[in-house]
């Protein structure tokens, strides 16, 4: 387990910022960290890399204390992209990498075919001489991206990743997290964005207010939170489908243009597919539907709430 | 290995801000005239007509500074015209301890600036998540004050013993600047001091929670210290060697502890923006 917090609790004054916060991050997988604004995404990656301390529980990356004595050890293996670039601004593209090569401890003779590699992947090498002041906010989350990527860390963390970012630049995020996942980095990636996390989460947890309102893999959560099967149907003749508001195992149904059914249990859907052949329906859609991560986290913060 | 990793993060957090220093151009001419006003053109002007005085009266004028030094110091003053002895005290007594407050300013003015400037910039987070221990940080941040301070001494004290040579040392004999009591002033009493301003200013950049709170705080502990440098300045040149020698030891030693103090004051949380 490359990360593995259990009862973490941080304040600022009055404020509770992260309360009983558990969590558990395998290697190779990427973890989503969703919530409002405040729900406390960016406090739990500083308690992470041991930037904050924690006021209570346990908090241990690659089994060690990462806000102890084996900080340094913790965070040589982490990659951070913090929600503002944190860039220095007077300085070229390639002394900003220079920079985070040489405080990360990548091997001198590796620096700057590293910096080359990394800034090819992101394609800023035509402006690694252009001082970071003049870069466009895309341009600058890409260098951000490819300074925490240079030493080749462990532990991925994201906060916020794609903000400010156009369609292309995300795109290039979104695959890089996933390549890296497959190559056994862990990560941790914070977002309010749901449809960027769609696809790339083996595990969500969703915060409020500093706790964890839920955890658990796309499909735990489906299961737990849409438990009835919805498949969308059309045919010939639409009022014919009216007749599966009859059926017992039908949760509920609504028609408009398409219909939408609602089942008992996802096994029921060639029960229905038969009533409605058998009522006289000429079937020309039978789609089985499974939630968006959009559809989800509502629900789940409705429930929660 | 250890300590070498740590000697090395400090190094590079120091190389960092060097270069980001010498590309802010709108922050470092300012000082750079401050220097050749006080170094250069000043004294240049004043001893240049100094020693070209051949009005009665005002010849007269001049032979009262030379009165006014200490009886033991009056012997070491060279030159047999009251102008050129005159140029001869000022250069050597006057306007060489006025100057030690450039390097000090230069100094405060970067330090101010380097850990509040990480937070009001974003950067600090950056460097909160980096496997640099705060202590690195801090040793970082001080070498990347001190050198443009110890610099500015360099540089601003060559640049003044060439003028006061080139204009004075003609009408005294020859060159006669530095004398042995500045040497120890500028490689012995100067640079701890330089250090304790900067122990103090680094601890209020990593406390206060913007740029203007750091630099108006600077000034205002800066200030004594300067005065306490020019009288250290104008009584290492007035006393012996050995008087020199001893207060240069004490000024290090306040700064050694004032330093040790010091180097707790950045925080991680502090560079994230929080607990100012």
């Amino acid at each position: 387990m490359s990360v593995e917090l259990v009862g973490v609790r941080r304040s600022f004054g009055p404020v509770v910022a992260v309360d009983e916060l558990s969590l558990s991050i395998p290697s190779g997988s990427v973890t989503v960290l969703l919530g409002p604004n405040g729900a406390g995404k960016t406090t739990a990656v500083r308690l992470v890399t041991g930037a904050l301390g924690a006021d209570g529980g346990t908090v241990r990356v690659f089994g060690l204390d990462p806000g102890g004595a084996d900080g340094t050890a913790v965070r040589r293996r982490c990659g951070v992209v913090p929600a503002r670039p944190a860039l220095y601004d007077r300085l070229s593209g390639y002394d900003n990498l220079r920079y985070g090569a040489e405080l990360f401890e990548v091997e001198p003779s590796l620096v700057d075919d590293r910096i080359h590699d990394a800034a090819t992947r992101f394609g800023i090498a035509d402006v690694l001489a252009t001082r970071v002041g003049g870069y466009s906010t895309g341009m600058r989350a890409r260098l951000a991206l490819a300074r925490a990527v240079l030493h080749e860390p462990d532990l991925l963390l994201l906060d916020e990743p794609t903000a400010g970012l156009d369609p292309e630049s995300a795109r290039i995020v979104l695959h890089l997290i996933d390549e890296l996942a497959e190559r056994g980095t862990a990560v941790l990636m914070c977002t309010h964005l749901l449809l960027e996390a769609e696809g790339l989460a083996d595990q969500i947890v969703v915060l409020d207010r500093g706790r964890t309102l839920v955890s658990g893999s796309p499909a735990q959560l489906t299961r737990r939170y849409w438990p009835a099967a919805r498949v969308v149907l059309d045919a010939d003749d639409p009022g014919v489908l009216d007749r599966a508001r009859t059926l017992p195992f039908v949760r509920s149904y609504r028609r408009n243009g398409t219909a939408t059914v609602d089942l008992s249990e996802p096994g029921r859907i060639p029960d229905l597919v038969d009533a409605l052949v058998a009522a006289g329906a000429r079937l020309r859609r039978v789609e089985p539907q499974t939630p968006s991560l959009e559809q989800l986290y509502f629900t789940i913060r409705e429930q929660g709430s | 290995m250890r300590g070498r990793a740590r000697r090395s993060r400090a190094l590079v957090i120091a190389r960092t801000d060097l270069r980001q220093l010498r590309q802010a151009r709108d922050f470092w001419v300012p000082l750079a005239v401050i220097a050749g006003l006080f170094f250069v053109v000043i004294p240049a002007v004043l001893l240049t007509i100094i020693t070209h005085v051949s009005d009665v009266r005002l010849v007269q004028q001049l032979s009262s500074v030379v009165g006014s030094l200490p009886k033991q110091l009056r012997a070491s003053v060279k030159g047999d015209a009251a102008p050129a002895q005159a140029s001869y005290a000022l250069a050597v007594y006057l306007f060489a301890p006025l100057a030690i407050i450039v390097p000090l300013t230069v100094s405060s003015a970067v330090g101010a600036n380097t850990v509040i400037g990480e937070r009001e910039r974003g950067s600090g987070e950056f460097l909160a998540h980096s496997p640099a221990r705060e202590r690195d940080i801090y040793l970082g941040k001080l070498v990347a004050s001190l050198v443009p301070g110890y610099l500015t001494a360099a540089v601003g004290f060559g640049l003044y013993s060439l003028v006061v040579n080139l204009t004075v040392g003609p009408q005294v004999g020859g060159w006669f600047f530095p004398t042995p009591n500045w040497w120890i002033l500028v490689l012995w009493v100067l640079p701890p001091f330089i250090a304790l301003a900067l122990a103090v200013i680094l601890a209020i950049s990593a406390k206060v929670s913007s740029a203007a709170a750091a630099q108006q705080a600077s000034a205002l502990v800066t200030l004594p210290l300067v005065l306490i440098a020019y009288t250290v300045a104008s009584g290492t040149l007035f006393r012996t060697e050995l008087a020199a020698f001893l207060i240069g030891a004490l000024a290090w030693v306040g700064a050694g502890l004032a330093l040790w103090q010091g180097s707790h004051a950045v925080r991680r949380e502090r560079l994230l923006g929080l607990g100012s």
